[in-house]
Order: structure tokens, then sequence, then C-alpha cells
């Protein structure tokens, strides 16, 4: 096994890790950044196109106003007003290795930015300011010291024929990314809930793990889940009759009860000619499915799906302890999407703007304090540590056989559907929650794929449904995302964040302070 | 997915072997990289965005394999496609693939006034 060792180690190859990496970077520190994939194609922003949260100072009051009235009274203003504050000071940094674009008046616009070039700058960033980057190399689990504080992460080299390596730093920063369970939402495949699993086994609570069941309107054909064409489309049902459907307007879930009845069609008719016209220009990937399938969106009917988003556009993850987004294990930190967004989302999605100030700020945020720890710290390289992942790694019981696209079928066949996990009822939750805790037995027994990567991430998809369901099951009301068919109202008593803990016996808590303490 | 991968136009700089993010190409020494893990592909097409040769074609479906047939496809333009209208690479500083992507909240505040 190969040894690595760095000040600190970013786990991760999306927006947020970079922007930690160069946070740490410029406070002197020693980074390394390992990713699954590539550290510029990596995630769910390198295929999109964040409009980041971006205000000017007098703005921000009437900014999170608007965001506080669907928070649903479980977010603080005040974490919105510092991701505000982070975002307008960091992202004009990127000028140079991102061209930001002029609007029509000539006036420079930093907030929307497209994904592959944003993705780009950022790596040329990292690099400029010195971290070290490790692609294809997905860290299998984290390594921790005798006194409970993180010491690093395991991993292998995958274009390397799976040669193992261990990276040694001060601090490690979680940034893998949220959850959609393989579920076809464009760039998601790397997102299977690594951190969750890994930040679980170290003992370090997830909040708001219920707020998991976004879901975004596609061509049935297609991964290219981008909203914005969708502002101007006509939904029909199969006898040709208009839905009279907006899913840009809140309409997703009428959408979806549509699609439990038969198919549903689309076209973009209602686009008007000068926007069909720039829209390669804005976003040059939502036209090429079509091309490619010789259909006209502006004329011809095509069948549209929902794909679901998981925690990537929900806000359920690691839960956050302190400002520098430090979790309760010493410098184990979480940043963007692997991290619980309620504190600046509360119960509605953050979309693509709150969630990529968010990425943004927790990155720049956890790689300078992250930084500080290793400069006060040193490596203590020198010192034992435990290799701490279990299931997919290391097997309970005696190793057998299973087939990890099975795993990952029956658990896409309780947290994919509509009916199951967009319209909840505690009965249909309680009835999964059974069968994914069977998976998990399975897995967490008898799981040791030859594939590790898959067999780890298997692992990963289970806890994370389980993780979600049980914090749906256990908010016994509606709330912003969450709602509950058996209990469509919001409760004052639910009025509260929700932790979960445990991997084999699961526990949750409606008490912020209560699980910091229970945990571990 | 995935489909071709062009021999013609492949010149073995094997940057799809380090840019798909899924990992399914295989580099071989000597030759042009193989799709050596299909199912992994995520239909994202940033393969193509990265392929300085214009070597690489993704079908739309992202369910299944589709067959292509190459003939058809370089003679369709598609090769490349993608790469120009980002304004990748050689287009950087050509006005017509200019990134618009700042006109996005434009969009979505006019379908609003529209409803």
């Amino acid at each position: 096994m190969s040894t690595l060792e760095s000040d600190v180690l970013v786990i991760g190859g999306g927006m947020a890790a970079a922007w930690a990496a160069i946070g740490a970077a410029q406070e002197g520190a020693r980074v390394r950044l390992v990713d699954k994939g590539f550290l510029g194609t990596s995630g769910v922003t390198a295929t999109a196109g964040p409009g980041h949260w971006f205000f000017a100072p007098e703005a921000r009051a009437a900014a999170i106003a608007q965001r506080e009235a669907i928070a649903h009274g479980i977010a603080d203003s005040a974490w919105m007003a510092r991701i505000l504050d982070q975002t307008f000071r960091t992202l004009p940094t990127l000028e140079g290795h991102y061209k930001f674009g002029l609007n029509d008046q000539g006036v420079k616009l930093y907030g929307p930015v497209r994904g592959p070039e944003y993705m780009r700058a950022l790596r040329a960033k990292c690099e400029e300011v010195g971290v070290r980057i490790l692609d294809h190399s997905p860290v299998l689990e984290l390594l921790l010291h005798t006194d409970g504080s993180v010491a690093g992460a395991r991993g292998v080299h995958r274009q390397r024929d799976n040669q193992p390596f261990e990276a040694r730093a001060a601090a490690v920063i979680l940034a893998t990314g949220g959850c959609a369970f393989f579920s076809n939402l464009l760039g998601s495949t790397n997102n299977t809930g690594d951190g969750y699993l890994m930040a679980s086994e170290a003992g370090v609570p997830l909040s708001g793990m219920e707020f998991s069941n976004q879901y975004v309107v596609a061509p049935a054909f297609s991964a290219v889940t981008r909203t914005m064409s969708y502002a101007w489309a006509t939904y029909y049902d199969a006898s040709g009759k208009d839905l009279e459907i907006r899913t840009h307007d809140g309409g997703t879930r009428a959408l979806a009860r549509h699609l439990l009845e038969g198919p549903v069609y689309c076209d973009l008719s209602r686009m008007p000619v000068d926007i069909r016209e720039r829209l390669p220009r804005i976003s040059p990937n939502v036209m090429i499915p079509f091309r490619r399938k010789n259909i006209d969106p502006f004329r011809d009917r095509f069948p549209v799906t929902l794909h679901a988003e998981g925690t990537v556009r929900g806000m359920g993850g690691i839960q956050i302890a302190d400002d520098d987004c430090q979790t309760i294990v010493p410098g184990l930190y979480a940043a963007g999407d692997a991290a619980s967004r309620e504190l600046v989302t509360g119960a509605s999605s953050g979309g693509g703007a709150v969630n990529s100030a968010w990425a943004l700020s927790s990155g720049t945020w956890s790689g300078r304090a992250a930084a500080r720890r290793a400069k006060l710290l040193g490596s203590r390289a020198e010192r034992p540590v435990e290799a701490i992942g279990q299931a997919g790694l290391r097997p309970r019981r005696a190793r057998q056989q299973l087939s990890t696209s099975e795993l990952i079928k029956q658990t896409q066949d309780e947290i994919l559907p509509y009916d199951k996990n967009l319209f909840r009822r505690g009965v249909q939750l309680s009835q999964s929650l059974g069968v994914l805790d069977q998976l998990w037995n399975e897995a967490r027994d008898h799981l040791q794929d030859q594939h590790i990567v898959r067999s780890r991430e298997t692992a990963s998809v289970i806890a994370s449904a389980r993780f979600a369901y049980h914090a749906a099951l256990h908010r016994r009301e509606s709330r912003g995302m969450h709602q509950r068919e058996d209990a469509p109202q919001s409760n004052a008593a639910y009025q509260e964040r929700q932790t979960v803990y445990g991997l084999d016996q699961i526990r949750g808590s409606f008490d912020d302070r209560q699980s910091l303490e229970q945990a571990v | 997915m995935i489909e071709l991968i062009v021999e013609d136009r492949c010149n073995q700089c094997n940057a799809c072997v380090a840019a798909c993010p899924t990992n399914v190409f295989e580099a071989r020494p000597g030759q042009s990289p193989i799709i050596a893990r299909k199912d992994d592909c995520q239909t994202c097409y940033m393969c193509e965005l990265y392929c300085p040769q214009d070597a690489l074609y993704v079908a739309s479906d992202c369910h299944g394999s589709e067959p292509v047939d190459e003939a058809q496809v370089v003679a369709s333009g598609a090769l490349g496609q993608f790469r120009r209208d980002h304004g990748w690479g050689e287009w950087a500083n050509d006005p017509r693939y200019e990134n618009q992507h700042w006109y996005m909240g434009e969009v979505f505040r006019r379908a609003r006034e529209k409803a």
C-alpha cells in the first residue's frame, strides 16, 4: 500500500471539494485532493450550470426574507447571511480562470456560471495554488486516531489496477456530494452517499435526511435534467389533453400523479423564438439529446419522466457541529451536498442557487479551518491509526457472492417510485424500511465484491435510503419537501431539525444538542 | 450512452480516459482506447467536450445501448457539435459560440411573466 501524507486531505471532486482545497492551500497548507472520478467532470455541477446565490450587501435582507418564507422554520438566517457574504467575496476570485458573462447592458454577472467551464476553472485554480490532485482514486474508508480524531483515509487508484493507498492528514474534508441512488439525474452516478456512510461509521450524525425526495423533469429517454427549458413546457396526457402543469412553479407533484396513471408527453412550443436560438449558447447540452433523436422539441411531443434527485437537491447530509463546518469528530469536516444544508435552505430545496453558494462557502470555511488545525497539530503521521470501514469492505460473517446490481435495484425499488417516496405514508415507509433493513443486513453480513468500489457504493446507497426513510417515518407531519399523505399538516412540535445516527441500529432525535451528546 | 470511438479521428491522446468521470474507457498501448465499461456511462457528454479530435459519439438514450452507424454519425455533423457549442478549445474566442449562460435567469423571469 502506498502512503501519502499531507496537511489537509479533501475527498471529492466537485465544486465544494475544489473550493475546500483552494481555501486550505491559500492558508499555506499542503493539500491533497482525491476524487473517485476527474476533478473537472465529476459531480452534478460539471454537467449543469449553478446560478450562485449572489447579492450585493444592500440586496441581501430581501433575499434572506424570501428564503425564510419557504424554510418552514428550520433554517438559520445568520448562516444565510454568512454564505451570501462569502460567495460575494470569493466567487469573483475565479476571474482569469472563468470568463464571467456580460449581460446586454454590459454589466458583469458573477452568479450564473456554466458547469464544465466552471469546474475547469476550479481545477486550474487548484493547480495554481499548489493542490495535488489525484483523479480516479476513490476513497473507501476513514482512518481514526485512538483519541477519536480523524487521521486520514484509504482508497484505491482505479486506473492503476486498484492499487491501494493510505492518505494521512491532520484534517479531512468530506466533499463527496449527495446521494441520487443511481437515478439518471445528470452527472450523479458518482454521488452514492459515500460520505454519509463514512461519517456514520465514525459516529457522526446526519441531519435532515427526510428531505431527500426532490424530483426533476427530463425527456423519458435522457439523463439531461436541465429545468430551464421546461419553464416553457406544455404537458399532455396520452389522449393529447393539455394537463396545465407548470413544473418550474411547483407542478412536479402534479406531474408525478399523472405519471403514475400513464405516460405524459411534452413540447416546448411556447418557448419564444429568440430563446430557442440562444439556447445552445446558454446551455449547450439541452438540445443535443433531441437533435440526436431527430426530435424537434418546439414542435414534436416527446415522453417525459421525473428523475429522483435524492439528497443532491434535497437538503439532508452530515451534521455540521460548528461555524467551520467541522463535525463532532475532531478534524473531520463536511462541505457541499455531503453536508446538511438545512441551515441555509430550511425544508425547501436550495436548488442550484443556495446550494452552490453553500458548496462554495462550506468548502472555503472547512478548507481554511482544516489548514489552521494542521498548522496547530502537525501531521501526527507516526501515531497508530484504525481503519473503520465496515459494510461492503469487512463483512460481519462469511463472504458470499452477492450481486451488487441486484442489491442496488432492490434499493431503487423502494426509494425511487413516486408513490413510495414523493407521496409518503407511514405504512409504506415502514414497509420499505423493512425491505431496506433486510438488504442492509445481507450486505453487512456478506458483501465484499471484487469490484471493491461498487461494493462500497452499494453499501452507501442502501445506508442512505435507510437514513432517508427512517427520518421520513419519524417526522409525522408535512413540512416543505417532506409531504405525508397521512399527516398533511405541519405540526409546531416538529419545527426542529432531525438527526439520525448509527448504522445497524438507526436512532434519531429532534433535538440538535441531544444528538450531539448521544452520538459517538 | 457512449457508442463510438471513431478510429480515423482518434490520435490516442487518452484525454477521454482521464476525463470520463465514471471511468468508462480503457487505454491501450499503441492503440486507441476502448469503451471497456459501457454500463457505467452516465450519458453526460463530458468525454465529447474533452476530446480534441471530435472522435467520440454519445447517443441520447441513458437507459441502454442503441445501435449507431458510424458513417451516418460522421455524415450527420454531430461529431464535435457539443464541443463547438461550448466554445471549447479552438472555438474559445469565436463570438458565435460565446458563453451566454448568464441569460438563464432571464429565461426563468420571462417564463414567469408570461404565465
